[in-house]
Parts: C-alpha cells; structure tokens; sequence
C-alpha cells in the first residue's frame, strides 16, 4: 500500500518553485517589455498596444505562413514517416538501421549545414526557391526523424505484432490491416509526433533563417527581422504574438493526445 | 453453430530460425477431425513454433509438409490459410468495440453487413457476451476478452482452430472455471483445434489427445490417462505430475526387484533399468506390518484437499507421498509403506 497523502518536503518545494520562476521570469519579463510604452523606463511609462499593432502591421503574414508551414509539415511526416516508420520496425535488416541512423542526421547537423545542402540541391529552381514549398521541405528533412522514431517505437511493441498477425490469420490484406487496424492502434503515438512536428517546425530558426528569402518569412524568422532591426519594444510585442498563435494551438493537441490516450490506454 | 471437421497432417516440419537455432526437429502428427490436440511442453520445447507453423505465421524449412484435409497448404499465405487462431495475449483490437473485433474477419472479406450483424449476434449469444457488444477491449474482464478473442476466430469459420495460451493470462481461479467453458464450447463447435500449453491440468480439461513435447520434438502422444499412468519417457511422467525415483543397484536389477525399506518388490518386466517411477499418490502408508516397507515420516505439509509427507526409507532418496486429508501421520512417526509393482513406472531417460 501507498501513503496517499505526501509529507511536506519545504526543501523540494523551494527548489521547484526556483526552478519554475528560472523558466517563467524571462518570458513575463518580455511579455512586459512588449506592452510598456518604454522598457528603460518600465512600467512608469505606461502600457500600451501599439507595438502589437506595429507587429501585427508588419509582419502579420508571418503567423499564418508558419501555421500553414507546421500544418505542411504535419501532413508531409504523417504521409512519408508512418509507412516508413512501419517497415523500419518490421525489418530486421541492417539497411534498415542504417537508414534510421542517417535520418536522424539533420538532428544533429547544424540546421545551417543541412540548410546550405538544400540549397547546393534545390538552389537553381528559382521559382521552387522562393516558395514556401522549399521551407516546407527543409522542415520535413528536420521534423521527418521525430515522427519515425516515435511512431516507430510504437509499431515495434510486441501487441503490434500480435495485432497484425491477429489480423493477418483473419484474412485482412496488408492494406486492409494497415489501414484499419494497425495506424489506428498507434493513433496515440501518431499523435504524439504530430504534435512535435508541429512544434518544432513552428519554432524552427537555423534552418529557415537559410533557406527564407524576404517573401518568404516565418515567425521566426520576422522575429530575428525584428529584434534586429526595430526598438526592443516591437521585439517583445513579437514574442506575444508568437505565445498567443502558439499556446493555444498546443493546448489544443495535448488535450487531443490526452483524450486518446484515455480512451485506447489498456 | 457447427464447423467443418478437418483432419491435420503434419509431415516433416522442422523449423530453423535465420540465426540457426532448431525451433523444432522434424516432425509428425496427424489430428483428426473434430479433434482437439494439446501440444504441451516447457517454455522453449518447440509447442508454439509448430503452431505457428500451422497457422502459417512462420515457413517450416523445405521437405515439410502440412495438409488440411485434402489440401496442401504448406505454401499457402496466413491471410488464405482458413486458421482462426486465439493468441496468448488476445490481440484484440484496442479501437474497435466488441462486435466490430468479432465482425473483422467477416468484414475483410467484404461480408454485407446485415449478414454480419447476424453472424455477430449469434456469435455473442454463444459465447455470452450479450451486452457487451459496445464495449471497447478495454473495458472487459480477461475471461471476458479471452471469449471475445474466440469468437472473433470462429466468425470467419475457420478449418481449423489454434489456441495459444489461451488461459495463461488468466487469474488461478479464473482459470478452471474457463478451461473447463472453453472445452465444452469446443464440443459445440466441433472444430478441428490445436491447444498450445504449458500447463498440464489445462490441457487434461480441454484436450482429447496430449502431445509432449521437449526440446523441440514430440516425445509421447497419447489422451491424458495413458500418458499419466504410462509415460514413455521420465520426462513425461514429471512434466504430468510429480514422481518420485527409486534407484536400483546391480543386485536389484539382476533379480527383478526393487528394494526398499528392507523389503523387496518384484519390478516390472519391461524395466531392466537403473531407476523406476513412483507417483505420490501410489504410495500407500500404514502401520508397520510384515511385506511392508519400513519408513518414517519427516516432513508433513497441509494442501487441503490431501496431506503431502516426505518419508524416508532405508536403500532410496527421500520420497513423497500424498495422503488423505485425515490420515492421521504425523512427522516423526515409524510408519509402514506399500506400493503396488503394477504402479511402478518405466523411466526411460529423459530425450536427447
């Protein structure tokens, strides 16, 4: 049996508590920043929606192309990485480890690097090269290996194959079980890696900072445009903007990934 | 509902996984129609790669056989096999409710779906799911999703049955109350059945023919009593229940006896070996007498239903014995010990 009740612990308390303000103090610092009239002055100067609506003004396009870009990137993973996903956790061959090894490459080279290879391949396709299609493609080059590894994972458990060899003595065709009962008995994972696609693409820099041309800017990027170039006030304004387009979005697929989990968890 | 009875013929198949471990020597069995065969042996023994071999989930190496009926289906895919199977850990599928997992097999095959809901029904009624038909796997008891686990593979009225384990992830209490269901419901059904266990009481309650196997080949085969009073090997009669080992010197086995407690037992022809079988419950103890053993009581353990001694005789290791629960021996006592030679078992020792 468990105590159901914890002791206090005033120590456990305080470190946590420490660590909490550690991670939350920068962002109310530039939530603040972004709303007074004047940070030199802080809080005496007043608060004001102004920088917002310079923001918003200027760089307003950006907040749909990176949800459109994380939603591009969402679609591309889920479409390349769950059948590849599959057959990495169905073979045994070592083709196929090395192939999980080389994907998981662009997470550990410096997005600049693989930025610059997309554009030694890409680079005289002008007119590819200035869509948003050539940011999408650096962002499933770099969001691809965390959708297979995770969905990955999950086809590898052992109830996975039990259910497919289920299906398979019921005489599903690899279609029919694929479809109808393998993805939907991963959905939770599925949508685990939906939700760091997403997230890592809508936060991506180094990568897109190489690959955007000033068409084709993402929050991100605009916000690097911003810290740079106008008052610190505007920049502060941006990273707002960004918690408010993002947070929401979040809370949204967490809960989503909460609710399956709920109902398929055993 | 009945089910078409086939006979299984399994000729020559042998397994050899990729690294070159022997999952299975070559190997030959033939169940007959309607049968239900136990193939029962250790972790290890090779019971559930020939199953999986008849389910076609795994390829038996070249030169070996396997037929249903008039059919040879040793090429034949899983998908087009005609198997239903019951895995050990249910395999059902977490999203889809319970008449839609009993349904599936039905719906892959593009079975409309008034035909389908009538299968379904009827499925439920036998195995009595009624109720339940809503309910997602999860939501179910484990007798429960081992019920739905079958119908799902007789829905698709397979040839032939194949159980793997398929009370293992059951409760003890669960358990007998199930194996004893599950036997009665595979009467009913009258299909041919494969039961893959390592438990012998499950297998007693549910097969009409046992299958030993040990080390990756059948050793005896046999319906339950036969094995259990005459084991072909030492390995079968411990692997069935317990035996105790009487040791016999180059004296005793040039006269044919075995000898005990100072008394001497005329042992079986057949048995020209160094060691025969007793099974606990064919020791027979009562006060000291003549033409009896003397023996004393050293250990005695309660297990309810009957009394477990472990006694000492002069000549052989100590012994156990299964009494009555009011026998009324108690450690320490000089006792006297009989056994019939006719209960005295061959011990063939154990297979290569």
């Amino acid at each position: 049996m468990r105590p159901t009740a914890t002791a206090p612990a005033p120590l456990l308390f305080a470190v946590t508590f420490a660590v909490a303000v550690f991670m939350i103090a920068p962002i109310l610092i530039s939530v603040m920043a972004g709303l007074v009239l004047n940070y030199s002055t802080g809080l005496k100067s007043g608060l004001t929606l102004r920088w917002l609506a310079q923001v918003w003004e200027t760089y307003g396009d950006t907040v749909g192309a990176s949800l459109l870009i994380g939603a591009g990137s969402v679609a591309a993973t889920l479409v390349l990485g769950v059948p590849c996903a599959y057959m990495l956790a169905r073979s045994r061959s070592r083709a196929a480890r090395a192939f999980e090894e080389v994907l998981t490459l662009p997470v550990a080279v410096p997005g600049l690097a693989t930025a610059l290879a997309l554009i030694l391949v890409y680079g005289q396709m002008a007119s590819f090269r200035q869509s948003f299609g050539f940011i999408l493609v650096g962002h499933v080059v770099f969001t691809l290996p965390f959708m297979v590894r995770t969905v990955s994972a999950a086809f590898q458990r052992d109830e996975l194959v039990a259910l497919e060899e289920a299906a398979r003595t019921l005489g599903a065709s690899f279609r029919q079980r694929f479809l109808g009962v393998l993805v939907p008995a991963v959905f939770p994972a599925i949508v685990a890696g939906c939700l760091m696609v997403f997230t890592l693409s809508i936060g991506e820099f180094n990568l897109t900072w190489m690959l955007h041309t000033p068409l084709t800017r993402t929050l991100p990027v605009g916000l690097a445009d911003s810290y740079a170039s106008m008052r610190i006030e505007v920049g502060s304004a941006y990273t707002l903007v960004f918690l408010a387009v993002i947070l929401p979005v979040l809370w949204a697929l967490q809960a989503l990934a909460a609710a399956l989990q709920k109902r398929y968890g055993t | 509902m009945q089910l078409e009875r086939t006979r299984i013929e399994i000729v020559d198949c042998a397994k050899t996984y990729a690294d070159g471990t022997r999952g299975l020597k070559p190997t030959t069995l033939t169940v007959e129609p309607g049968e239900v065969i136990a193939l029962l042996g250790p972790s290890g023994c090779g019971k559930t790669t020939l199953l999986r071999l008849l389910a076609g989930l795994e390829a038996a190496d070249p030169g070996g056989r396997i037929r249903f009926g008039d059919q040879d289906v040793t090429a034949r895919p899983v998908e087009k096999r005609g198997v239903g199977m019951v895995f050990q850990s249910y395999a059902l599928f977490p999203q889809m409710t319970v008449a839609a997992n009993i349904g599936y097999g039905l719906l892959v095959r593009g079975v409309d779906e008034a035909e389908r809901r009538r299968a379904v029904g009827e499925l439920v009624d036998l195995v009595r799911l009624n109720g339940l038909e809503a309910k997602r796997p999860a939501e179910l008891s484990g007798g429960q999703r081992q019920r739905v686990a079958l119908a799902r593979a007789v829905a698709v009225r397979p040839r032939v049955l194949l159980l793997d384990e398929p009370l293992a992830a059951l409760d003890a209490k669960l358990k007998e109350s199930l194996r004893d269901e599950l036997a009665e419901l595979l009467r009913r059904l009258g299909i041919t059945a494969v039961h893959v266990t390592h438990d012998q009481h499950e297998a007693f309650a549910i097969a009409d023919r046992l299958a030993v196997m040990h080390a990756g080949s059948i050793v005896q085969v046999g319906d339950a009593e036969t094995l259990y009073r005459a084991p072909a090997h030492a390995f079968v009669a411990e692997f069935l229940g317990r035996v105790n080992r009487l040791d016999r010197d180059a004296d005793a086995l040039a006269r044919g006896v075995v000898k005990l407690g100072g008394v001497e037992w005329p042992c079986a022809p057949r048995s020209a070996e160094a060691r025969v079988l007793v099974r606990p419950e064919d020791l027979q103890l009562g006060a000291r007498q003549p033409g009896w053993a003397a023996a004393t009581v050293r250990h005695r353990t309660f297990l309810g239903e009957r009394i477990q001694l472990r006694i000492e005789a002069a000549g052989q290791p100590p012994l156990l014995a299964d009494v009555a629960r009011d026998s009324p021996f108690q450690v320490g006592d000089e006792v006297g010990l009989l056994i019939a030679p006719d209960r005295l078992m061959a011990s063939m020792e154990t297979p290569e």
